[in-house]
C-alpha cells in the first residue's frame, strides 16, 4: 500500500526517530512510504491558543498536500485529532464551506499509527522484539478524540520480549496540553508530579506513548527528576527488531 | 425610544427572539430520540434491596400484620402521625394516633412517628413516592417526625423511572423518597438523617 | 456594556451579558495566579483529591448499572437542544401555566433586577429572616448580599451551604460545595459560629451533620419565606422540582407560608415525560446514586399543603447572549450535576476557588466567559489541557473541549492587537506557510541553541515550562534532513 507520511512539525524538528521509525515499520510490513515535501504543520497549536484565523492557511496547506493521498498516516493521536475534528470547523469559521468539505474528506483518510496498522493493515503482530519492561499511558487524544481503544496494547502485546506492566489512572492527562503547560505552568506540574509518580510505581525502564507532545512533556520531567526512566514512541518499539537490538547494543 | 414602556418581560423575550432570529438552524425542529429502556418486569426483591441499600428498612408481611409490623417499631405509647384517609387496621392499639386536623408543626415534629400509604414505588431506583392523597396527607406530615412509615402495597410497584411518571399526576405535590434523608457533604461520608426524618421503614404488601 | 460579534452575523440587537458590581461570575484574579495559591495548600489538595476520587468512583458504579447510559445521554441533549430552540415561546407557556395553578411569574434581565424583585417581595411579606435551600442562581446573581444589604438576613440551609456561610467562605463545587474543607475544618467553623453549639461537639460527620440539624430545625418551623432555585420547570403542567438530599428542601418547599424561586431561563424542559430522562441521568452523574434521597415537584399553590403564595422569578443574566453564540449555546444544556468538575485533572488540582466564579470546573470554564463577555473571564477558556474527559462524563453530552477552543478564539479576538503572543503567532504562522522558511528556521533554531542546554534558557512565557522539564536537546537531523539524505 502507499501511505503518505503526515510527520508532523514537533515529530520532524525535535523528535525525527518517532518518524524515522514509523517509516522503517512500514516499509518493513511491505509498503510504500512517501513523504510530501511541502507539509509543514497542522494548525493546532494556532487554533488550541485561539489563533484560528491564523490556522486558515494552515488548514488549506495541510488539505492541499494531502489530498492526492488515500492513505495518510501521523505518529501522532493529537495531530490526527486536530485534523479530524478541528480543520472543517477552522474552514468553516473563516466562511469556507469548500475547505471545510475537502478537510473533511482529508480527515476520513489520516490515520494514527495505531489505526493504520490494526484496522487498514490487519495487522496487530509487526514482528517486533524489545527487551524491555514497558508501561503505556495511552494520551487523551487517541484515547477521547481518536477513541483507539485497546488497539496500542493489541499491538505492544505482540511484540517479543516485552513486559507490559499496567500504568494506574492510566487515562488521566499527562497535564501537556499544548499551550496550557505554558499559560498554567504550575497546574501542569502538578498533573504531571501525579503521572510520573504513577509511572514509577509500575519500576517500568521505559514510559511508552503515541504522541511525541505528551512523551516531551512526560520526558522532560523524567529527565529533570533524573529518574532513569526514558520515553519512547510506540513507533520506536514496533519498528525495533531482533536485528537492530543487536546493532543497538553493539559498542 | 418611543411608546409604552418596555417591560422586563419584553425585554427578556425580546433578547432571546433576537439570540435565535440570526440562526436557520435554531428553526428546524429537533427529533428527540427515546430509545431507552420504558419499561421492564418488576422485582419486588430489586425494590427490598436497594431500599436496603440507601438504608431503609424493609419489612415483607401480609396486610393483616401491618398493626403488628408498625407495634415493634415503636414504644408502647408512641405518637404516630395519622394522615386522614389513612386505614385505620394498619395501626396498632400501642400507639396514641394524631389525626391530622390541622395538627400544628411543633406537634408534628414532636410525634415518634408518621405512617403513610405510597402513590408508587420503583424497584430499580429504591424510590416511593408520595402525591399528597389523603392516605398519605399534606406534605409536611411525612417531614418532621424522626420515624416515616411507608406502607407499599405490590401493585404500586413499577420498574422504571418512566412507568412512575406515567401512573403520577403532575398537578399533585410530589415527594420522590429514596431513602433516609442524608448527606455527604463532610469528606463526602454519607450520614443518613439530617433535616427529614432519620429513620425510613417500607412495609412492602403482597 | 460588552458587545461582541457573532461570526459576521448582523446583530440587531446586541447580546447584552450579566452586569458587573453584582453577584458572582467574576474573580478578582486570572486562573493560573489563583490556582498557584491553591496548589500549594497540601490540605485543600488531599481534601479535593478525596472527594473527586471517591465520587467518581460511585458515579461509575451506577452508570454501569444502567444499560442504557448513552441512549438516555442522547434523549438528555436533544431535549435541552429543542428547549434551547422554543425557549422564548416555551417561557410564554411556562408563565401561563403557573399563573393558572395559582403562581406568580417575575421577568428578570439581570442580576441587579432580580435581587430587587427577592427583596421587594420579602419586605411586602414583612419578614426579616428568609430560609434558602441551595441555589447556583441565586449565588450567581449575589441574593445573600442584597438582602443583607435591606437588613434582611439569609439563612442557607445546605449542610455544605451553611458550613460555607458560617466560615465567611465561597463554595468551591456545584454539588459539595464545601468540598476544600475537612471534617477537623468544619467542627472548628461550628465550634466559632453556631449559635448554642454543644462545647463538646467532635468531628464524626454524623455528630456535625446532627449539630446542625438541631441549630436549623427551629429556623425552619419559624421563618415565614423560603427562596429557592429549581432543576427543572415543565413547560406542559407548570410544575417545578428540586432535586436534594438533606430534606432541607422539603423543608423550605413546604413550611414557610411563601415560596420564592429564582431560575434561570434555560431551567426548562418541555413536557412533564421529559423529566423520565433527567431524573435518570442527574442523581447518577451527580452524586453517583441511583436516585437521591428526596426530589419535590410542586405546580403552583396547593391550598391547604405547602406555601400559599409562590412567585417565580424567571433570570435572563447574560444567558440570552449565550443562547445568541451558536456554537456555545450549549452550554445552556447544563443541569449542573457537576460530573465534568470530579472527572477534570485540573479542577482536581486546583480546586473550585480558582475559577473565581460560582460555576467552577470545566463547565464554568466555558459558561462564566460567555455569561460575563469574554473579556472579564479571558483566562478561564486556557484552565484546561482539552483532555476531554469532561465531554465524555456530561450527562447532556456538551462538547466542552470544542467550547474552550471557541472561546479561546473569541478572547483572542476581542483583544487589541498586536500582543506579544499574537505576533509569535502571526510569525508562526507565516513561516509554516513556507516550507523551506519552516526548514531554514528548524536549522537555525538546532545551529543557534537558542534553547540553551535543557531548555533554561528560553524565554518568557516558555520557560514557565522549561521551570520544571528537560527540553531535549535538538536532534542531530531533523525528519526531512533524513529523508533527504535517504
Amino acid at each position: 500500500m502507499r501511505i503518505a507520511l503526515f510527520v508532523t512539525c514537533l515529530a520532524d524538528t525535535m523528535f525525527p526517530q518517532a518518524a524515522t521509525a514509523t517509516v522503517r515499520l512500514l516499509e518493513r510490513l511491505g509498503h510504500e512510504v512517501v513523504f510530501p515535501q511541502e507539509q509543514t504543520c497542522c494548525g493546532q497549536m494556532h487554533v488550541n491558543t485561539g489563533y484560528q484565523r491564523e490556522a486558515v492557511p494552515l488548514v488549506r496547506r495541510h488539505v492541499r498536500v494531502f489530498d492526492p493521498y488515500d492513505v495518510i498516516v501521523a505518529p501522532s493521536g493529537s495531530c490526527v485529532g486536530s485534523v479530524r475534528h478541528q480543520h472543517a470547523t477552522v474552514a468553516r469559521r473563516a466562511g469556507d464551506v469548500r475547505l471545510a468539505s475537502r478537510a473533511e474528506s482529508v480527515a476520513e483518510r489520516t490515520y494514527e499509527l495505531s489505526e493504520l496498522l490494526v484496522d487498514v493493515l490487519g495487522v496487530t503482530d509487526v514482528g517486533a522484539y524489545y527487551p524491555h519492561r514497558v508501561t503505556y499511558h495511552p494520551t487523551c487524544h487517541s484515547l477521547r478524540m481518536l477513541r483507539v481503544g485497546d488497539r496500542p496494547r493489541q499491538l505492544l502485546g505482540a511484540v517479543r520480549g516485552l513486559d507490559l506492566v499496567e500504568l494506574p489512572a492510566a487515562e488521566q492527562c499527562c497535564g501537556f496540553g499544548g499551550t496550557f503547560a505554558v499559560k498554567n505552568p504550575e497546574t501542569s506540574t502538578a498533573m504531571l508530579a501525579d503521572k510520573m509518580r504513577h509511572v514509577l510505581s509500575t519500576g517500568a525502564d521505559v514510559c511508552a506513548a503515541g504522541d511525541v507532545s505528551c512523551l516531551m512533556h512526560i520526558g522532560g520531567g523524567l529527565s529533570r527528576l533524573r529518574t532513569g526512566v526514558r520515553t519512547v514512541h510506540l513507533a520506536e518499539i514496533l519498528a525495533s527488531t531482533e536485528q537492530s537490538a543487536r546493532s543497538a547494543a553493539r559498542p | 425610544m418611543v411608546g409604552r414602556p418596555v417591560t422586563s418581560r419584553d425585554l427578556v423575550l425580546g433578547r432571546l427572539r433576537a439570540a435565535l432570529a440570526a440562526d436557520d438552524a435554531a428553526a428546524a425542529p429537533v427529533d428527540v430520540p427515546r430509545d431507552y429502556r420504558q419499561a421492564a418486569a418488576v422485582d419486588l426483591d430489586q425494590l427490598a434491596q436497594r431500599l436496603t441499600d440507601y438504608r431503609a428498612h424493609v419489612h415483607r408481611v401480609a396486610e393483616a400484620a401491618v398493626a403488628d409490623t408498625i407495634a415493634d417499631l415503636l414504644p408502647d405509647g408512641g405518637t404516630v402521625v395519622v394522615p386522614p384517609g389513612l386505614p385505620r387496621a394498619w395501626l396498632p392499639p400501642t400507639v396514641t394516633a394524631l389525626p391530622d386536623d390541622g395538627l400544628d408543626h411543633a406537634r408534628i415534629g414532636a410525634a415518634d412517628a408518621v405512617v403513610t400509604a405510597a402513590a408508587v414505588a420503583i424497584a430499580q431506583t429504591g424510590t416511593v413516592v408520595l402525591d399528597a392523597s389523603p392516605d398519605q396527607g399534606r406534605r409536611v406530615l411525612s417531614l418532621l417526625p424522626d420515624r416515616h412509615v411507608c406502607v407499599v402495597r405490590a401493585d404500586q410497584v413499577v420498574a422504571t423511572v418512566p412507568e412512575a411518571l406515567a401512573r403520577l399526576t403532575p398537578h399533585r405535590p410530589l415527594t420522590w423518597i429514596s431513602g433516609p434523608s442524608a448527606t455527604s457533604d463532610i469528606e463526602l461520608i454519607r450520614v443518613e438523617g439530617v433535616h427529614g426524618p432519620r429513620q425510613l421503614h417500607v412495609i412492602l404488601l403482597p | 456594556m460588552t458587545r461582541r460579534t457573532f461570526l459576521g452575523m448582523p446583530a440587531t440587537t446586541p447580546p447584552v451579558t450579566a452586569p458587573a458590581g453584582v453577584g458572582h461570575l467574576r474573580g478578582e484574579e486570572s486562573f493560573p495566579t489563583a490556582a498557584r495559591r491553591s496548589l500549594a495548600d497540601p490540605q485543600l489538595r488531599r481534601n479535593l483529591r478525596h472527594a473527586t476520587t471517591t465520587i467518581r468512583a460511585k458515579s461509575a458504579g451506577v452508570i454501569a448499572e444502567q444499560s442504557d447510559w448513552e441512549q438516555l445521554r442522547t434523549a438528555g441533549a436533544a431535549i435541552k437542544a429543542d428547549t434551547l430552540r422554543r425557549l422564548p415561546d416555551l417561557l410564554e407557556q411556562l408563565e401561563e401555566k403557573v399563573t393558572a395553578a395559582g403562581g406568580v411569574v417575575h421577568w428578570a434581565a439581570d442580576a441587579v433586577e432580580a435581587n430587587r424583585i427577592v427583596t421587594d417581595l420579602v419586605r411586602a411579606t414583612g419578614a426579616d429572616r428568609v430560609i434558602k435551600v441551595k441555589s447556583m442562581a441565586t449565588q450567581e446573581i449575589g441574593l445573600n448580599e442584597a438582602l443583607e444589604a435591606a437588613g434582611i438576613t439569609a439563612v442557607e440551609t445546605d449542610l455544605a451551604e451553611l458550613i460555607v456561610q458560617f466560615g465567611d467562605d465561597r463554595p468551591s463545587h456545584i454539588l459539595v460545595p464545601a468540598i476544600h474543607r475537612n471534617r477537623a475544618e468544619i467542627r472548628e467553623i461550628f465550634l466559632r459560629e453556631m449559635p448554642g453549639v454543644d462545647p463538646a461537639l467532635t468531628d464524626d460527620p454524623a455528630a456535625l451533620a446532627a449539630a446542625a440539624r438541631r441549630f436549623l430545625r427551629e429556623t425552619f418551623l419559624s421563618t415565614p419565606v423560603a427562596v429557592s432555585g429549581a432543576n427543572f420547570a415543565v413547560v406542559e403542567t407548570g410544575t417545578l422540582a428540586v432535586v436534594e438530599s438533606e430534606g432541607n428542601g422539603r423543608m423550605c418547599l413546604t413550611v414557610p407560608e411563601t415560596l420564592i424561586t429564582v431560575m434561570g431561563v434555560e431551567k426548562l424542559v418541555p413536557t412533564w415525560r421529559d423529566l423520565e430522562v433527567f431524573l435518570q441521568l442527574l442523581p447518577r452523574a451527580s452524586t453517583g446514586e441511583r436516585m437521591n434521597p428526596y426530589t419535590s415537584m410542586w405546580t403552583g399553590v396547593t391550598p391547604g399543603d405547602g406555601p400559599q403564595t409562590f412567585h417565580l422569578v424567571l433570570l435572563d443574566n447574560g444567558r440570552s447572549a449565550v443562547l445568541a453564540d451558536e456554537v456555545g449555546r450549549q452550554a445552556l444544556r447544563c443541569i449542573r450535576c457537576s460530573a465534568c468538575l470530579n472527572v477534570c485533572p485540573v479542577y482536581e488540582r486546583a480546586g473550585g476557588h480558582a475559577y473565581g466564579s460560582v460555576y467552577p470546573g470545566p463547565i464554568g470554564a466555558v459558561l462564566s466567559p460567555q455569561l460575563t463577555g469574554i473579556e472579564d473571564n479571558a483566562s478561564l477558556p486556557y484552565a484546561s489541557t482539552l483532555c476531554g474527559a469532561c465531554y465524555d462524563a456530561c450527562p447532556v453530552k456538551i462538547n466542552i473541549p470544542e467550547l474552550l477552543v471557541h472561546l479561546r478564539a473569541e478572547a483572542v479576538e476581542s483583544r487589541p492587537r498586536p500582543t506579544a503572543e499574537s505576533i509569535a503567532m502571526a510569525a508562526a504562522a507565516y513561516t509554516m506557510d513556507r516550507p523551506r522558511l519552516y526548514a531554514a528556521g528548524q536549522r537555525a533554531a538546532r545551529l543557534s541553541r537558542l534553547v540553551g542546554r535543557r531548555g533554561r534558557g528560553l524565554p518568557p512565557p516558555l520557560n514557565g515550562w522549561t521551570a520544571s522539564r528537560d527540553l531535549p536537546d535538538p536532534p542531530a537531523q531533523t525528519f526531512r534532513e533524513w529523508w533527504a539524505d535517504r
